[in-house]
């Protein structure tokens, strides 16, 4: 479903990605960990294109991504319809309805009609456990219940692939579970997702494999139960020890 | 001593301060210099700057005030006021004397004392070639041009009503009689010989009888009788001696009519008071202002918007050109750009003054506009894009669905304010001849010889305009931009 070979992303000086190169099974749940600022958000945000990329290849949900595409390239609008993208800060439209911030890209991208859109956000927003609040506005919504609309929002466009940006860091613990459970409950239907996340336990429990990235690269690559508990590398032991004592 | 007396002509249009208490003439002799109040917009040959010398005030005019100055013993030294506020400016002691196209009329006798004439005029009508109007009587129904505030006017509103188009420059009236926009213009001969009836103008003639005879005089303050008996010998001596005569004949403006017996002063017209049909005019006024200020309000708003997202998100050459147009509309007074689009491009496009006045309003507006949505496109936080881009909406899908309704939220404030600016800004469009509610004001501050019933009535019109706008952008921010609420501190 998803193969990354040797991509590379410079901001100025800096590399941010140094040669990433992995392959991701339809169905896969991968947890992407590692300390802060080792490039986790940024292969994220290089997989659906919000970012460019300086070298290396990117082939997913069956679209080729290269270096130096186009903001308007058909391909990267199909791409996005391929692939949904939940973030951190939620960024739901406030001036919208949680109904109308998920009908808003069926109707506008891919012109359905706004009785089968409409009936379509109402069926995602049960599945998120939001169906009484399609008439409410961001504002009047929680953290926990404005990402799970983003998260109904993302599948709205049926995509092969999810992504989630650290979804739960801006939460308070106790609005977490929801949205971890509405996760959990994707990959048990079969969805493709990277999940980049600091959640430790929710990782090992819903991904196949986990991702230690560390200055731009993939240091470890494994089942949990290897890389959380036994890892090989000096980079993964370090930060998973020093994620026990905080 | 020399010092002290420059020091006081330094003092400019200071005259004589305490208008109550007459005594003008002693303070003129003490002062050694008579002030006159004039304004160098009437022209050529009243009083205007010398070609060659800009910074020097020519006319025959000037002529007049020199030989009056000289016989009483003093220099003359002219003031430069707007021509329709002369009286209340003599009125409230800024120079000694008004001598400029002054007419003599009844009205103005019971507001200053009047001098004998230094010339005589007619009402000339100026009419196109092919027009077959002979009289003034036969212009009912038809568009007559004239200028604000001059006996013409009078007799214009004597025949017709309130139909006049008032002008406030020399050239304009004739410009728009050869355009079509008027059927006829009514100005002193003095004027329609030297801006109407001229090589320039072919397709204009001026109708061969005087409308009316009227005089020019020099405006004296109530207080200061002995001024104006020592100004009537001055110029009966200039009448007897011929200088009267060696100047009008300099300027080319002597004729038989100078010799021929005063003519006698029209009735003044009745002072006018407030009824039901001036809170009539009054209202249609407002409604004029609402209008303008509505129609180019909503010309300015997409414009705006245009010119924003071409700044923000043009190429190079786009932003560029959105750039100077803001710079150029932004950076120049509407009331220039109302004259360019009225008069200066005439030629090539005819405008009628009420669309002028929308489009004029509407450019310069829009570029204001334009600034108002940058500022709030560039406020929108960048996950919102990211989000749109995100699911698979292309960049004219960002900007419609997510980003503008957002900036217009943002914008509504600024946009509120701007809209009750332009409210009051639409007053300036009186100079294209439309007559809107300022305008009306002065105009019925001239006919009930007063300004506070007019400037209440017109204030409260204003406010009753105004207000209700802003309860309604009010409402409309409560409702789209329920989430926005202020920061704590």
């Amino acid at each position: 479903m998803i193969s990354v070979r040797s991509l590379c992303k410079r901001h100025g000086d800096r590399e941010v990605l140094v040669g990433v190169t992995a392959t991701v099974a339809r169905g896969e749940t991968i947890a992407i960990v590692g300390p802060s600022g080792g490039g986790k958000s940024t292969l994220l945000r290089c997989l659906n294109y919000l970012e460019r990329f300086d070298a290396g290849e990117v082939e997913i949900a069956g679209i080729a991504l290269g270096p130096g595409m186009a903001n308007g390239d058909p391909a990267l609008r199909r791409l996005r319809t391929r692939v949904g993208m939940v973030f951190q800060q939620f960024n739901l439209f406030p001036h919208l309805t949680a109904e109308a911030n998920i009908t808003l890209a069926p109707r506008v991208v891919k012109r359905l009609p706004a009785g089968a859109a409409a009936a379509r956000a109402r069926e995602l927003l049960a599945q998120v456990g939001l169906a009484d609040r399609a008439g409410a506005y961001p504002h009047e919504l929680s953290g926990g219940q404005q990402q799970r609309v983003a998260i109904a929002r993302a599948l709205a466009q049926d995509p092969d692939v999810m992504l989630f940006d650290e979804p739960t860091s801006a939460l308070d613990p106790e609005m977490r579970d929801d949205v971890m459970e509405v996760i959990r409950g994707l990959g048990r239907g079969g969805m493709t997702m990277l999940v980049v996340t600091h959640e430790m336990q929710f990782a090992q429990d819903i991904a196949s494999r986990v991702w230690v990235i560390d200055r731009g690269t993939i240091a470890e690559d494994g089942p949990p139960s290897r890389v959380v508990d036994a890892p090989q590398t000096a980079v993964a032991r370090e930060f998973f020890s020093r994620l026990r004592r905080s | 001593m020399a010092l002290v007396i420059a020091a006081l002509a330094g003092c400019a249009g200071c005259g004589d301060r305490d208008p109550g208490r007459g005594g003008a003439l002693a303070a003129i002799h003490q002062r050694g210099e008579i002030t006159w109040g004039g304004d160098v917009q009437g022209g050529e040959p009243y009083v205007y700057e010398d070609p060659s010398r800009p910074d020097h005030v020519i006319g025959f005019e000037v002529d007049v005030m020199d030989a009056v100055a000289h016989r009483l013993g003093v220099r003359a030294r002219m003031v430069q006021y707007a021509w329709s506020n002369l009286v209340p400016s003599l009125e409230r002691g800024d120079f000694d004397v008004i001598a400029n196209g002054l007419e003599a009329t009844a009205e103005r006798r019971e507001r200053i004392l009047l001098s004998e004439p230094y010339f005589v005029y007619a009402e000339t009508l100026t009419v196109r070639t092919d027009s077959a109007v002979r009289s003034v009587f036969e212009l009912a129904g038809k568009r007559v041009g004239t200028l604000n505030q001059t006996y013409a006017h009078d007799i214009l509103r004597m025949l017709y009503g309130d139909a006049a188009k008032v002008y406030e420059g020399n050239e304009e009236p004739y410009r728009d009689l050869e355009l079509g926009r008027t059927d006829a213009v009514l100005l002193d001969n003095i004027i329609a010989d030297r801006y109407g009836c001229i090589a320039s103008h072919p397709t204009l003639k001026c109708v061969p009888y005087d409308v009316a005879r009227g005089t020019y005089v020099i405006g004296v303050r109530k207080a200061d009788p002995d001024l104006k008996q020592a100004i009537d010998g001055a110029l009966a001596a200039m009448r007897a001696d011929g200088e009267l005569e060696r100047i009008l004949r300099k300027a080319g403006l002597w004729d038989a009519r100078q010799l021929e017996a005063a003519p006698a002063e029209g009735q003044a017209l009745r002072s006018r008071t407030l009824d039901g049909e001036m809170v009539l005019q009054f209202v249609a006024a407002a409604w004029v202002t609402l209008k303008l200020t509505v129609l180019a309000f909503l010309l300015a708003i997409p414009l705006g918007v245009g010119l924003a997202v071409a700044r923000v998100y043009g190429s190079a050459p786009v932003r560029g050109a959105a750039r100077l147009y803001i710079e150029v509309f932004r950076g120049t007074p509407v009331l220039l750009q109302l004259f360019v689009l009225y008069y200066g491009v005439a030629s090539l496009v005819n405008l009628g003054p009420v669309e002028a006045a929308v489009l004029g309003l509407g450019l310069n507006y829009g570029a204001y506009e334009a600034e108002v949505y940058r500022g709030a496109l560039l406020a929108i936080p960048r996950g919102q894009s990211e989000a749109s881009r995100a699911l698979g909406l292309g960049p004219a899908q960002t900007l419609w669905h997510v980003l503008l309704p957002q900036a217009l939220r943002l914008a509504l404030p600024p946009m509120t304010n701007d809209f009750v600016s332009l409210l009051k800004d639409s007053s300036l469009v009186s100079v294209i001849t439309v007559i809107e509610l300022t305008k009306r004001m002065t105009i019925a501050a001239v006919d009930m010889r007063g300004w506070l019933i007019p400037g209440v009535l017109c204030a409260a019109l204003y406010l009753a305009l105004s207000v209700p706008l802003s309860e309604l952008a009010r409402r409309l921010e409560r409702r789209l931009a329920r989430d926005q609420r202020p920061l704590a501190l």
